[in-house]
């Protein structure tokens, strides 16, 4: 540990005002047409934190994520045991609407999936079906600001989102994921589909983000976990291995079973 | 070694490229001769008198007015009902309904009712439609017949279309907090539309050149007016058509060969609108 003592308490007395949970899930267990991928899960999310899920292939990262904002509800045969508390709140519970989450829970996707029609419309169909009342150019304006897309597309707001490039493409999905102006932002492999500039490009964007809003980030490659995350959770076969601060995982594991993924030994 | 098998492989690319070819344009060929056959015998009577003469036992007077409203009366009304109700079980079906064994049911026998030969809706009309809702011989009760002889077309490339339209951008949608009516209604809708139109032109273009379902429920065959209803009778072009060709004098073969001709282009005109506004909307979402 720390040598300085006064370090030591300053870092605690950090810890806790960053160490409010926002996310939280209670021994979840996750299952496709009875074959289980996620294995009696307990894991806290803590707010304004960039919390990595790392793991091989088929480890049921992707699966956990989908969980906190009820989008494996459209997968058929998909079924939830246990409990996901969102500031208390059980997502799964009897009264709760799966529409009303995914406002506050947002999420980007893998690969880029803009709509098809323009930049515009994409970043403000969000706010407008739910019913979004004031200046909706001005929403559109700050998020596509906040996902530094502003810049480059602010002189062809009408073109199609599918003359952007790649990367370009998938800070406009999180333009469009801000606009909701949501607590959490869930993203599955947002750079897999991207060139290391572009990747570069929405690490930094992470940053930014983290100081208004909780993310959590699916990734397979570790060096982005470790760059970015404050936070990380190993999964391996369903199994949340080790989940602690980021710098621990990476350089001092408490499992073999991390070490070796993390040093590349396989996966 | 290698160069040969290389060679032997180029071969056999080649080869089937030309067949697939071939086969290609026996298709177009054959169309080709039957419009030219058609063409030669028909061209002589084609003028604006026999398009706006009723049907006549002269030749020199004959004409296809009341059969050319009587398709559009008829097309019409098949449109009116077809449309809205196959998009929206198309939509139900793929987009809102759970897939469970009774989807699964339903689906078998929209399939089986797509394969269906057309006299037995032919049938089907004449108890249900003309007798049973006492419609008789109009206008509605042929629309009504065809509705059921091509809904399941429509159900079916309705579906298709929709399946179509990749996950991902339902998934964007539904992770914005849209409910599925918002998701299916602002994103997959119009991104398959451009299929769905193509699907109810084909239909639509089936049902144009049925002539046995309305003959086994009664449409007449020699009707000297137009409808101005849907309640009143009616006669089609391929009855028209068929009636003239059934006839022994070599002037009314040549009659129905000019009546195919108007049906041919009536076809055409359909299927260049469809394509038409399938190219704007391809082009708008892109």
């Amino acid at each position: 540990m720390n040598a300085n003592p006064i370090a030591n308490i300053l870092s605690e007395k950090k810890k806790e005002q960053e160490g409010k949970i926002v996310l939280e899930t209670r021994d979840i267990k996750i299952s496709y047409n009875g074959e289980p991928a996620v294995k009696n899960v307990s894991i806290s999310i803590p707010e304004h934190e960039i919390t990595a899920i790392i793991g091989p292939s088929g480890c049921g990262k992707s699966t956990l994520l989908r969980s906190f904002n009820r989008m494996n509800d459209f997968v058929p045969g998909a079924s939830l045991q246990g409990q996901v508390l969102y500031r208390g709140i059980d997502l799964y519970g009897k009264d709760v609407d799966p529409v009303e989450v995914r406002r506050k829970i947002g999420m980007v996707f893998q690969k880029p999936n803009p709509f098809p029609k323009s930049i515009f419309e994409n970043v403000a169909w969000g706010p407008l079906i739910n019913g979004y009342q004031k200046d909706i150019y001005e929403r559109v304006e700050k998020s596509l600001q906040a996902a530094a897309l502003w810049g480059e597309v602010k002189d062809r707001l009408n073109s199609s989102a599918m003359t952007l490039s790649g990367g370009q493409q998938q800070r406009l999905c999180i333009a469009r994921a801000l606009a909701m102006e949501p607590e959490i932002i869930l993203m599955d492999e947002p750079c897999s589909a991207l060139d290391p500039g572009s990747t570069a490009h929405i690490e930094d964007l992470m940053f930014e983000l983290k100081q208004k809003y909780t993310l959590v980030i699916v990734t397979h490659n570790m060096q982005q976990a470790s760059r970015v995350s404050k936070f990380t959770a190993f999964f391996d076969a369903g199994n949340l291995v080790e989940f602690g601060e980021t710098q621990n995982i990476f350089t001092r594991p408490k499992h073999n079973r991390t070490e070796d993924y993390v040093t590349g030994r396989f996966g | 070694m290698i160069s040969r098998n290389l060679t032997n492989r180029y071969f056999i690319a080649r080869t089937f490229h030309w067949f697939c070819f071939a086969v290609a344009w026996i298709g177009v060929l054959i169309l080709a001769i039957l419009l030219f056959h058609v063409t030669r015998e028909g061209i002589q009577w084609l003028d604006l008198q026999f398009l706006s003469d009723f049907p006549s036992r002269f030749p020199a007077k004959a004409g296809i007015h009341s059969a050319l409203f009587g398709t559009l009366w008829l097309i019409g009304l098949t449109a009116l009902f077809s449309v809205p109700i196959g998009i929206g079980s198309g939509i139900y079906l793929e987009e809102f309904a759970r897939k469970n064994r009774m989807s699964r049911f339903i689906d078998l026998n929209i399939s089986n009712l797509a394969g269906v030969p057309s006299i037995v809706y032919g049938m089907l009309g004449l108890v249900i439609f003309v007798r049973w809702f006492g419609l008789n011989q109009s206008v509605l009760a042929g629309s009504m017949t065809m509705n059921l002889l091509i809904l399941p077309v429509i159900i079916i490339s309705t579906r298709e279309a929709l399946r179509g339209v990749p996950n991902t951008i339902r998934q964007a949608a539904f992770a914005l907090g849209a409910t599925r009516w918002q998701t299916v209604y602002s994103h997959v809708l119009p991104a398959a539309l451009p299929g769905i139109l193509t699907g109810i032109i084909l239909a639509l273009s089936r049902a144009i050149g049925e002539t046995a379902p309305l003959i086994m429920i009664g449409a007449l065959t020699y009707v000297a007016f137009v409808p101005e209803g849907p309640m009143d009778d009616f006669t089609a072009l391929p009855i028209q058509i068929f009636n003239w060709a059934s006839r022994p004098q070599q002037e009314f073969h040549e009659l129905a060969a000019a009546g195919i001709l108007v049906l041919l282009f009536v076809l055409l005109l359909m299927n260049s609108i469809a394509v038409i506004i399938r190219h704007r909307l391809e082009k708008r979402s892109r």
